[in-house]
């Protein structure tokens, strides 16, 4: 029997930037990622480390279909996001990715159910239908006690909750968290992360998780270390 | 995401802003209400000018001095007596002909004194212009001929000056001289912002010795029926036409002045509705505006958005029936504004005002069609954000 394909698979991926508009010619490159080749297995928790600008979040971005590589292939369970249109994109990440956010980026103003249930409202989801699976969501992440919470009126663990239920409300493969303990104190960043891989390990969603924290990278079953926007050493527990 | 979706998102959004929204609409509302208003009024004013002039019958012929056009200065009038008379002896057993001079004059009576319009009439003036005497009589040929000085008194015109007694056989004073009353007529009513009953009529003559002229303004004819209008019409162009050249005259019918009356209040309705459309454009610029400053506020929400899942289309949208749905509102209550602000014209003021539904659906029309036109723009740059560059914007 053939192993299934990967969630994703980067092959031999640059990113760069133009500064300075890009009808200049002349201006700068920032060449964010120089070449990666890297790929995520179903169910798999992969961590990744490394310095500050190191290129971690545009490989992110790429890992999510929020953004194109410049040369190289990025691809979704075999299929190359090249053939793909924005609108594609859009419906892709919509069925198959899940985002955490080291800002929470919750709606502000929004009860916490209407912002778990967001990305079923562009799935089509009847309202009703809508509210039961945020509720569901809710329940698993332990808050069903402050579904019509504001984020105002949450502490920042609960928010960070409430984000992941969003995250996992559409049932995705592919779970992304851009730092999620990064606006957490050390006990509540260590609950949040319990939550994302318990979640994770239950549903079979395959983690992947930008840390600066050593304790957080160290519990991956895989950990990538990038620098300089290249993959600077990979270690397997 | 349907548009029912991002309805509700839109609706979330204009309340989570209440102040800036109804600031943002305001220009729209007050250019629906302008034009919801302004139409009303020009509706009322040709309704009360059409009743007006049918109020003439159609079977009368004014012949005017000048040509009578929209565009053109009413001309000093060249008629005499003498054109009266010998259009009389052409049309007599055809028609009725009567002449008429008017001027403003101060009219005194017994210490009370009033203003008003003084008509010299040649006799037949009455059954001409329909005018019914309620006591007393009116003026008759002999008084015409001699330029007695003798005076019918409109009923309003009566009640003003003389107060509980009755006027016939008294005396007011116009100019100076004193003439006698020998008839009060039967309340008439304003039209075309005339009120008929305030008007006092004496003898052509007498007029003529009293304003220093030997002109009549106008000559009315009345036949029969409005069938023989043509021949008649002949008639009065060949006699007069041998004292005036074509253009010095002219031979008017009720469907002729309100033709022209109708030219002049649609002009004066588009020139007050184009004034409101550049209000509606300009509230459409703010609406523009604050969508722009909505859709860079939003920016974060934006990239939110797409990267789970919502589509250019989807912002696109969500953005564009925000802006229509704020110009919506404008819209309905510039439309119940404008109802409002015409129904206490029509209460409290001469100007009777008639909202009509073309106009309230043209307003609404309109307002809905400035939120497409003016919140494409934000909309599609919304829509265009890069869900990278839009998650990471401060
Ligand atoms: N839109 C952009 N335009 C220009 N340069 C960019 C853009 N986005 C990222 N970069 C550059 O690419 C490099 C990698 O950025 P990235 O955000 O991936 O770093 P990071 O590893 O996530 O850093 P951090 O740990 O601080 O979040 C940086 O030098 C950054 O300045
Ligand atoms: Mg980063």
């Amino acid at each position: 029997m053939r192993a299934p394909p990967p969630v994703v698979d980067v092959v031999d991926v640059t990113r760069s930037y133009r500064l300075g508009g890009d009808k200049d010619a002349d201006g700068a490159v920032v060449h964010a990622l120089r070449g990666v080749t890297f790929a995520v297995q179903p169910g798999e928790f992969v961590s990744i480390v490394g310095p500050s600008g190191s290129g971690k979040s545009t490989l992110l971005h790429l890992l999510g279909a929020l953004d194109r590589p410049s040369t190289g292939t990025v691809a979704f369970s075999g299929r190359d996001v090249e053939g793909l249109s924005d609108a594609e994109l859009a419906v892709l990440r919509n069925r198959e990715i899940g985002f955490v956010f080291q800002q929470f980026q919750l709606l502000a103003r929004t009860p916490a159910w209407q912002n778990v249930a967001l990305p079923l409202v562009y799935r089509g989801v009847a309202v009703r239908e809508r509210r039961r699976l945020a509720t569901e969501a809710l329940a698993a992440v332990g808050l069903s006690h402050r579904l019509g919470h504001r984020p105002a009126q949450l502490s920042g663990g609960e928010q960070q909750r409430v984000a992941v239920a969003r995250a996992l409300v559409t049932e995705p493969r592919l779970l992304l968290a851009d730092e999620p303990t990064g606006n957490l104190d050390t006990v509540t960043g260590s609950e949040v992360m319990a939550l994302l891989r318990q979640q994770g390990a239950e549903r079979g969603v395959a983690l992947v998780v930008i840390t600066h924290d050593p304790e957080v990278a160290a519990a991956a079953s895989r950990r990538i270390r990038i620098r300089d926007g290249c993959i600077h050493g990979e270690v397997a527990a | 995401m349907r548009v029912l979706e991002a309805s509700r998102v839109a609706a979330t959004a204009i309340a989570a802003n209440r102040l800036r929204s109804a600031l943002t609409i305001l220009g729209v509302v007050i250019g629906v209400m302008s034009v919801v208003l302004l139409v009303a009024v020009g509706t009322g004013a040709r309704n009360e000018v059409t009743a007006g002039v049918e109020d003439l019958g159609s079977n009368l012929l004014i012949v005017a001095p000048g040509s009578f056009e929209f565009g053109q200065a009413p001309s000093a009038s060249r008629f005499t007596l003498e054109d009266v008379e010998r259009l009389d002896r052409a049309l007599r057993g055809r028609a009725a002909v009567s002449g008429q001079i008017v001027s403003g004059e101060t009219i005194r009576a017994e210490g009370v004194s009033a203003t008003s319009s003084v008509l010299g009439v040649t006799a037949g003036y009455d059954q001409v212009l329909g005018r019914v005497v309620s006591r007393g009589e009116f003026l008759n040929a002999s008084d015409v001929a001699t330029g007695r000085r003798v005076v019918v008194l409109g009923a309003s015109a009566a009640d003003g000056l003389f107060v509980d007694v009755d006027p016939i056989g008294r005396s007011v004073a116009i100019g100076g001289l004193r003439y006698r009353v020998i008839g009060v007529t039967e309340r008439l009513g304003a039209a075309l912002g005339v009120d008929r009953d305030a008007q006092v009529y004496i003898p052509v003559t007498a007029a003529q010795r009293l304003f220093g002229t030997r002109r009549v303004d106008t000559i009315f004819v009345r036949p029969p029926s409005a069938d023989v209008l043509d021949a008649v019409s002949a008639e009065i162009e060949f006699v007069l036409g041998e004292r005036f050249e074509q253009d010095e005259f002219s031979i008017l019918t009720q469907d002729e002045i309100l033709g022209v009356a109708g030219d002049i209040l649609d002009t004066l309705t588009l020139v007050l509705v184009a004034i409101a459309g550049i209000s509606l454009l300009v509230g459409g610029i703010g609406v523009s505006n604050i969508m722009l400053v909505s859709v860079s506020e939003r920016t974060r929400e934006i990239g939110l958005r797409k990267a789970l899942g919502a589509r250019t289309r989807d912002i696109t949208l969500q953005f564009l029936v925000e802006a229509v749905a704020l110009c919506g509102v404008g819209g309905l209550l510039g439309i119940g504004l404008g109802v409002g602000l015409a129904e206490v014209a029509t209460r409290f003021s001469p100007l009777p005002a008639d909202v009509t539904s073309w106009s309230v659906a043209l307003a609404f029309g309109t307002s809905l069609t400035v939120g497409v036109v003016f919140g494409v723009f934000p909309a599609r740059r919304a829509g265009k954000l890069d869900p990278v560059v839009a998650l990471r914007y401060e």
